[in-house]
């Protein structure tokens, strides 16, 4: 089916965004007719491909238990259950652990913009020595990868007694938000014409208070999208939350989601474990609508996420 | 914006520092500003890591730390005839290489759709944001769960069209499938980022270069081939060492869909398995060291291909 679509694909699509959508340029009708419900079912498979996961976890968290194991197919519930939200929200650890992540993901979102902002800014218009040494650091470390440090850092934490806590995640979150926080609002401040301050240092401003009253104003939309992007790494976030926390006090919702069981040894808990799921993304998937133009933006200039 | 614009820093004028007051003190507060990101790299970064690289010369135990000794390349030695390791790599590298491809495949084909002009277009691109959106472990048990042997859509779909094989068919518990299964995952959940990069380097490419070659006679194959592929060479180039480098380290998927399993162990997975389950800090460590190296080799590259100064 795919290698269908591939021959087709470059030279119809071309075609079409050549001829701004209407295929005038051509000559023969039935090809050009045949070209247009082919991208058209191109375009049906690409977003069928890309929303049903999602729309079917939606789906069998509304379905009960019964229909979920039946071997009947069915694509929508026959009726409609908020069973498995309900067991989603009486699970203490659950709830603990939803907390738990809004915590450490808030806290790391708003140290990361404090502390990046204020290096974005030196590196993108101050002079000083050690800085494209400094940038390139920056750079590289945001591709790091956690599993080279988990067995060092995890005795280190045992050492500062910053295992299975909340602050703990926080700081080992920092290694990763930090760099990207300020490789990307670096980008964003070089990007502003320099006469913008200049004009401030001019008038005897100070780098700072130029930097306060000058440039933060207008770097505000780039700092929700970055804090944004921030947060959602600190909320996906898995390799580090499994080795750090042990205990339902510091437990990241992606742990418990991931060790998610049923009530009894005979119910696999599907259609708990997908409400969860929803639980879980619906917070980001709605920031991401909100500030969808600048998000792609934001994720090409260096996402972390894999 | 275009997706190297984001990743180039542009060439902006700086104020320039003479060895004046004024330029002492944009020197120092350049440093007490980067000072914090640079605490933070030093002590959760680069001291863990010179700090497993130590830990890699030794046989270190956490069930028996204080009996250790410094064992030199040992470590490094036994990795070179581990099985599991070997396993591990070459799944890695399978995992690596199909699911980059395909990314890449698919996420070509993607991009060149939503870049023609058609109604709705904004709502597919918005579309593509929900699999990047999904946290990985997330999109790693919705899967499972669509896969499921038994009641999962997958299969009942399958049986459906009279695939009556299907009945009961695991893809994770099956090893014959099991890694081709998570890579599909992979794929799903990382084709719209590899779509979205794609199209941005479309969208920076001159209409007027298709109009001249379309005056010239070439056909729509040769505009692929000839125009497009070349102008988006360096956008390709980026995503496919950023998609490589991402794939190597994979650790989330493989662990929540089949945990340590040795069919799909992936060397990061192996890893986390000698480290932390086994508690063998010393051999864990070697290996990670093996994953930071091929890790740091890509880096290179990759802050080669984008240019950081100007």
């Amino acid at each position: 089916m795919a290698t269908n679509h591939l021959k087709i694909s470059p030279e119809e699509l071309e075609g079409i965004r050549a001829t701004g959508g209407t295929g005038g340029a051509r000559g023969n009708k039935p090809l050009e007719l045949l070209g247009k419900i082919g991208f058209f079912l191109l375009i049906l498979i690409i977003v069928f491909y890309t929303l049903f996961p999602f729309y079917w976890a939606i789906v069998s968290s509304l379905m009960p238990y019964k229909e979920l194991v039946s071997t009947k197919l069915s694509f929508w519930p026959t009726t409609v259950t908020w069973d498995n939200y309900q067991k989603v929200f009486e699970d203490e650890r659950f709830v603990r652990a939803l907390g738990n992540s809004a915590m450490i993901s808030t806290a790391v979102v708003i140290l990361s913009l404090v502390f990046g902002t204020l290096t974005a800014y030196a590196m993108a218009r101050l002079n000083f020595r050690g800085r494209t040494f400094f940038l390139y650091m920056i750079l590289s470390m945001t591709m790091f990868p956690g599993i080279a440090i988990i067995g060092s850092l995890f005795q280190m934490m045992r050492r500062f007694n910053a295992y299975d806590t909340l602050w703990g995640l926080v700081i080992v979150y920092l290694s990763f938000a930090l760099p990207f926080t300020v490789w990307v609002l670096a980008n964003f401040f070089r990007a502003m014409p320099a006469d913008l301050e200049q004009a401030a240092l001019v008038d005897g401003a100070t780098p700072m208070v130029a930097l306060r009253q000058v440039l933060l104003p207008l770097a505000i939309p780039g700092m929700v999208t970055t804090g944004l992007l921030a947060f959602i790494e600190a909320w996906s976030e898995f390799l580090y939350a499994r080795t750090f926390t042990i205990s339902p006090k510091a437990k990241t919702v992606q742990i418990a989601i991931s060790e998610f069981t049923g009530n009894s040894q005979y119910e696999q808990p599907y259609g708990v474990k997908m409400a969860a799921a929803v639980v879980v993304t619906i917070p980001l998937i709605i920031g991401v609508m909100l500030v969808q133009k600048r998000i792609i933006a934001g994720m090409t200039a260096g996402a972390v996420k894999g | 914006m275009a997706s190297n614009d984001g990743a180039m820093i542009p060439k902006v004028s700086r104020f320039s520092a003479p060895p004046t007051k004024a330029g002492r003190d944009q020197e120092r507060l350049g440093w007490v500003l980067i000072l914090p990101t640079i605490l933070v790299v030093l002590g959760i970064a680069i001291y863990p890591l010179l700090e497993s690289i130590r830990l890699s010369f030794t046989n270190y135990r956490s069930s028996r730390p204080d009996r250790w000794e410094y064992i030199g390349f040992e470590n490094y030695r036994k990795l070179l005839s581990d099985d599991v390791f070997h396993t591990a790599f070459k799944n890695t590298m399978v995992f690596t290489v199909s699911s980059v491809f395909f990314e890449t495949v698919l996420g070509m084909i993607v991009a060149l759709t939503i870049h023609s002009a058609f109604k709705g277009r904004g709502f597919v691109r918005t579309s593509m944001l929900v699999p990047w959106a999904i946290p990985t472990v997330v999109s790693s048990l919705l899967w499972s769960w669509m896969l499921n042997d038994s009641y999962g859509i997958v299969n009942k779909s399958l049986i459906a069209m009279g695939f009556d094989n299907f009945r009961q068919f695991s893809w994770v518990g099956n090893p014959n499938t099991a890694l081709f299964s998570i890579v599909a995952v992979d794929v799903w959940k990382t084709t719209p980022f590899m779509a979205l990069l794609l199209l941005a380097g479309l969208q920076v490419i001159p209409d007027d270069v298709y109009e001249a070659s379309r005056v010239d006679g070439a056909s729509k194959m040769q505009q692929f081939w000839q125009i497009t592929l070349p102008l988006l060479r360096p956008a390709l180039m980026v995503a496919l060492v950023f998609r490589t480098m991402a794939a190597f380290r994979v650790f989330d998927i493989i662990f929540v869909m089949n945990s340590y399993n040795t069919s799909t162990m992936s060397v990061s997975v192996y890893a986390h398995r000698e480290l932390m389950n086994n508690q063998r800090l010393g051999y864990g460590s070697a290996i990670s060291v093996v994953i930071f190296i091929c890790i740091a080799i890509m880096v290179v590259g990759y802050t080669r291909m984008i240019k950081v100064e100007d």
